[in-house]
Formats: C-alpha cells, structure tokens, sequence
C-alpha cells in the first residue's frame, strides 16, 4: 500500500470533523473519496497534506508515518496537492507558477523551466505559459493548480475538487490527462469528488465519507447499488 | 530586459561613470544621495518586493551598521573594510532575531511591520543612552581631509564616496537581478503571492523568509557603513527614526515594489522632486519647514492613485523595456 490511512480523528471545537477514518490507496491506482457537503472530507486530506495532524491515528506513507509533518514536508515526500479553492501565484507568469514547484527537484532554473513546460504541455497549458496567472479563467486556473502539483513529481497526487466549475467536455478533457498521468507514469491518485461523471471514468476505487466515518469502500460499481451510499449521498435514481 | 533597455542602461551607466568630472559639489552631493537611497531600497526590496516581508524598521540596519563601523573606527582605528564585517554580522544577527520572533511564532502583515518598527524604536532608545557611542548628543568622526585620499580608511574626496555609492547599487542590482532569477527568487515571490500555496509545493517557507531578511539586512548594514563615513557623524534620533525607515521605502514603493529598477528610480524622482523644491522654494523665499515632506506626500498620492504598480513597470510599458 502506497497510502494507510489508520483510523484518523479530528474534531474543530467539538464538532466531530473526522470520526475513525481508514482507508488505503494502492500503489499505482486512482481512488475517490466521496460523501456529502461537511462528511469531512478535505479534513481528511488536509491532514494527509499536513495542513494540520490528526487527534489520533496515523498516516502512513510509504511505510513512514507522516504525522506531524508540515505541509512542505509531505510534499518532500512525495505527496503533491491541489487546493479546492484554487490558489494561483496571481503575480506570477503560467510559468513561473509552475517553475517553483519544478524547483523541489530541479537544482538550476534552466531545469526547472524544461521541467514546467513539460507539464504545460500535458495539461494544454503551453500556448499561455507567459500570461499572468491572475488572467486565467477558471477552468485554466484548475489546470494550473494540477500542472503546480505534478512538477513537484509527486508519486501520490491529492486533487481536491479539480472538476468542480469545469463543463461536461472540459471535465472529459481533464479525467484524460488523469488516465495518462496514471497509465504512463504511474501516477497514483487520490481525489475528492463531487462529479460523479468524473468519479466514475476515474476511480478504480470509491470510499465514502458520511459524517467523518467511512460507510462504504468498494469498486464504482457497488457503490451506486449500495443502498447506504444511495441514502446519504447519491440519491435513489442516480444516472451514470 | 530587451536591448532598448541595454543601450538605456549602457547610457545611464557613462553619464553615472564621467558625473564627477563635469558636476560641481552640490550636484554630486544630490547624486551620492539619490544612489544612497537607491542602494537601501533596493536591500528592502529583497525583503518586501521579492519576498512580501513588510518592514518598516530598517533603519535599524543602518543605524546599526554605522555605529559598529563607526565604533571600531575611532575607538580602536580599526577602518570600514573591517568595520563593515562586524555592521554586517550584527545586523544579521538582529534580523535573524527579528525574523524567528515572527515567524516562529506566526507573526504576520501589519504585526510583522509592527515588529519590525519596534525593534528600531528600541534600539533608538537604547542608543540615547550609550555613553560610549556619544549618546543622544551625537557620535562624530573626524572629518575628512578633503583633498587627500585614504583608500584604507574609507577618507577621501566626495568624487571617492560617490563611487563607492555607485559600485554598491550596481552590485546590489546586479546581485537581486541573480537572486531573482534563482531558486531563491522564485520561492520568495511564491511565499509573496500566497503562503499557504508556497508550503504545498515543498517550500519551507520559515528557511526562506529568514533569508530574506537576513540577506536585506546584511546589504542595509552597508548603507549604514556608508552613512557612517560619509556624513561623519550619527544621531540615534536621525539615524533610527522611523522617517529614515520610511524615506528607504517611498524609493521603491513610488518606483515598482519587486521590481529591479523601481528602487532606483524611486529614489531618483523622490531625491531630485524633494530637493528641487526645496531650491524652488527657497529662491522664492518661501522657507517653509516640512515642506519636503508634504511633497512625499502628495507624490506617494498621487503615484498610489494614478500608478499603483508604481513608476517603473508603467514606464517600461510606454517604452517597450520589458520588465
């Protein structure tokens, strides 16, 4: 297993965030963390991106517990990820947004800027590489929140959310990029979702949060016939 | 930087190389001035410009610096070129201390700039009362004989500090224009524009604001050096004012805050705005106190109102110079 995620806890204030969350993401697949508005998902990851550690339990990444980290040393280890709302460098060129991410690994800037523009390429970034961030619309500004995480050549990619806002084309455009990423350089991902659309020609795996416990884990299949799932979440006539 | 810029800057480069041989004495004395406000501008900018760490205390770093290089000077005859090591370790020293209080401890914005202005305050304070820096009453070095030359001893004619001056603002820009472009340089500006999304990417974003402090505070504590033996004289209410802090950043801010010219420029327009008149007004008799900084005022309005990225970037798109 790449990623275990062992019984993690949080609470804000005594709300209950997070209550006993297992899970696992295994080496080279792609898996989907699903639930409703405030189940305690971007908790969870934000506790495996070391925004903040858990109460309890343990993240395991690699064999190597990543409690207590700071967010600079997750990604170090080779955890990259996206922020639901996205955060662009919005003074900065396309570029050189992608540049400092390639600069975890590249040593010079003449690397780091090969580096980058590989990545524009793959995320049909390229032909703005020079525009300033802040003029990217909102689906570009999606693609570059990913392109920023990927050149910190990530072995696990946390997307937070990356199909919200996009159109049904463009979200097919991005869940490509995705399949290669996985298929051609094994890529492994773990992504919140609420695109089922998404979700479904994504994930090999689904685990569902509800009230920061996780109900259900199976392959997208089971899910929509799992009747807890289609209570909490999905709703009784899902179409997919 | 295109080559239109180049040719303006090989330009600018010869009129600054060949100015002592064809000004008179005052004209040098407002150039030395505008390079020095220049040189400490562009040491804050490392720091705010590149990096988003607002001081408003920097005159600490000056002060600090001229009264090391000072000290060692007329207590123990040891000169700048050695005095400037120990300005420059107490100055990192001080920044450093500044910047773990912060940033250990998530002091950030208006209360970072807070910080930073009480750190010179006290210090100010501390320095009315040091006997052996002359106090309040002023801490003074012999002054220069004008006419000889002492390389050693940084003496020598006003032409000799006004190149001393020059040599440092080409080293301070040639040296941000290197760090901007590096690793450094790009980490800082994504701390810069958003924290939060600089540490997702791996920056540990303590190591690398510390490192701009420390380098702006190192490149300050040789103005102060500078100041020292050029002025020849230092008053803790001059030198650690938070008027000096703010004369160091209105150059940059008026110019392009994180630009590599907007320093420079700033101070020009300030330094020769300022002066101009206070000559204008004097030659109509008008001896109005605070006049100079009333005209601050109306320029810092009027550039936050009409160029809020300030002069230069406005400047190098009107004339295609790139940035």
């Amino acid at each position: 297993m790449m990623l275990r995620v062992e019984k993690i806890a949080k609470s804000f204030r005594g709300l209950q965030a997070v209550a006993q969350a297992s899970f696992e993401v295994g080496s080279g697949s792609i898996v989907a963390l699903i639930g409703p508005n405030g189940a305690g998902k971007t908790t969870c990851f934000n506790m495996i991106a070391g925004v903040f550690p858990p109460d309890s339990g343990n993240i395991v990444f690699d064999g190597k517990k990543l409690n207590g980290f700071r967010p600079d040393q997750v990604c170090a280890a080779g955890i990259g990820r996206t922020f639901q709302i996205v955060k662009p460098f919005a003074g900065l060129s396309v570029l050189d947004n992608v540049m400092v991410g390639a600069f975890l690994k590249e040593k010079t800037a003449f690397g780091a800027r090969k580096l980058a523009r590989e990545i524009l390429c793959k995320l049909n970034l390229d032909a703005k590489a020079d525009l300033l961030a802040s003029s990217l619309t909102l689906p570009d500004r999606k693609r570059l929140e990913v392109a920023r995480a990927l050149a910190t050549r990530p072995r696990l990619l946390l997307l937070d959310e990356v199909m919200a806002g996009l159109r049904p084309t463009e979200c097919d455009e991005m869940v490509a990029v995705f399949r290669e990423l996985n298929r051609a350089d094994g890529l492994t991902i773990l992504l919140i979702e609420h695109v089922m659309r998404a979700v479904m020609a994504l994930a090999q795996k689904i685990v569902v949060l509800h009230h920061g416990e996780v109900i259900a884990r199976g392959t997208p299949a089971e899910m929509v016939r799992d009747r807890a799932v289609l209570e909490c979440y999905l709703g009784e006539d899902v179409e997919v | 930087m295109n080559r239109r810029a180049f040719v303006l800057l090989g330009l600018l480069g010869i009129a600054l190389l060949i100015l002592p041989a064809v000004a008179n004495a005052y004209v040098l004395s407002v150039a030395t001035l505008i390079l020095f406000f220049a040189y400490a501008g562009q040491a804050w900018n490392v720091m705010m410009g590149f990096c988003g760490q607002l001081s408003l205390g920097h005159s600490l770093y000056v002060g600090v610096g001229g009264y090391a290089a000072a000290a060692l000077f007329v207590h123990y005859g040891i000169g700048p070129w050695a005095g400037v090591w120990l300005a420059i370790a107490l100055c990192v020293a001080l920044g450093a201390l500044i910047g773990l209080l912060a940033f250990r401890f998530g002091v950030s914005g208006v209360y970072f700039a807070l910080l930073t202005i009480a750190f010179a305050e006290f210090t100010r304070i501390g320095f009315d009362h040091i006997q052996w820096l002359g106090a309040s009453g002023g801490f003074f070095l012999k002054v220069a004989q004008r006419e000889q030359m002492d390389l050693a001893n940084f003496r020598g004619p006003p032409a000799m500090y006004y190149y001393a001056i020059l040599a440092l603002c080409v080293l301070a820009f040639i040296s941000s224009s290197l760090l901007l472009k590096s690793k450094a340089g790009y980490y800082w500006q994504a701390i810069r524009e958003n924290e939060e999304a600089a540490q997702a990417l791996g920056i540990n974003t303590f190591r690398w604001k510390m490192l701009a402090v420390v380098i702006s505070a190192a490149m300050t504590a040789v103005a102060g050096v500078f100041y020292a033996f050029y002025y020849n004289n230092l008053f803790p209410e001059q030198i650690f004012h938070i008027s000096r802090s703010i004369e160091i950043i209105l150059g940059p801010i008026i110019g392009g805050i994180g630009t590599l010219f907007g320093p420079i420029l700033g101070a020009a327009v300030l330094t020769l705005l300022a002066d101009g008149i206070t000559e204008a007004l004097a030659a109509l008799g008008w001896e109005i106190p605070g006049v100079k900084q009333v005209f601050y005022g109306l320029v810092l309005l009027a550039v936050v109102m009409f160029l809020p990225n300030g002069i230069w970037p406005a400047l190098a798109r009107r004339f295609g110079l790139g940035k």
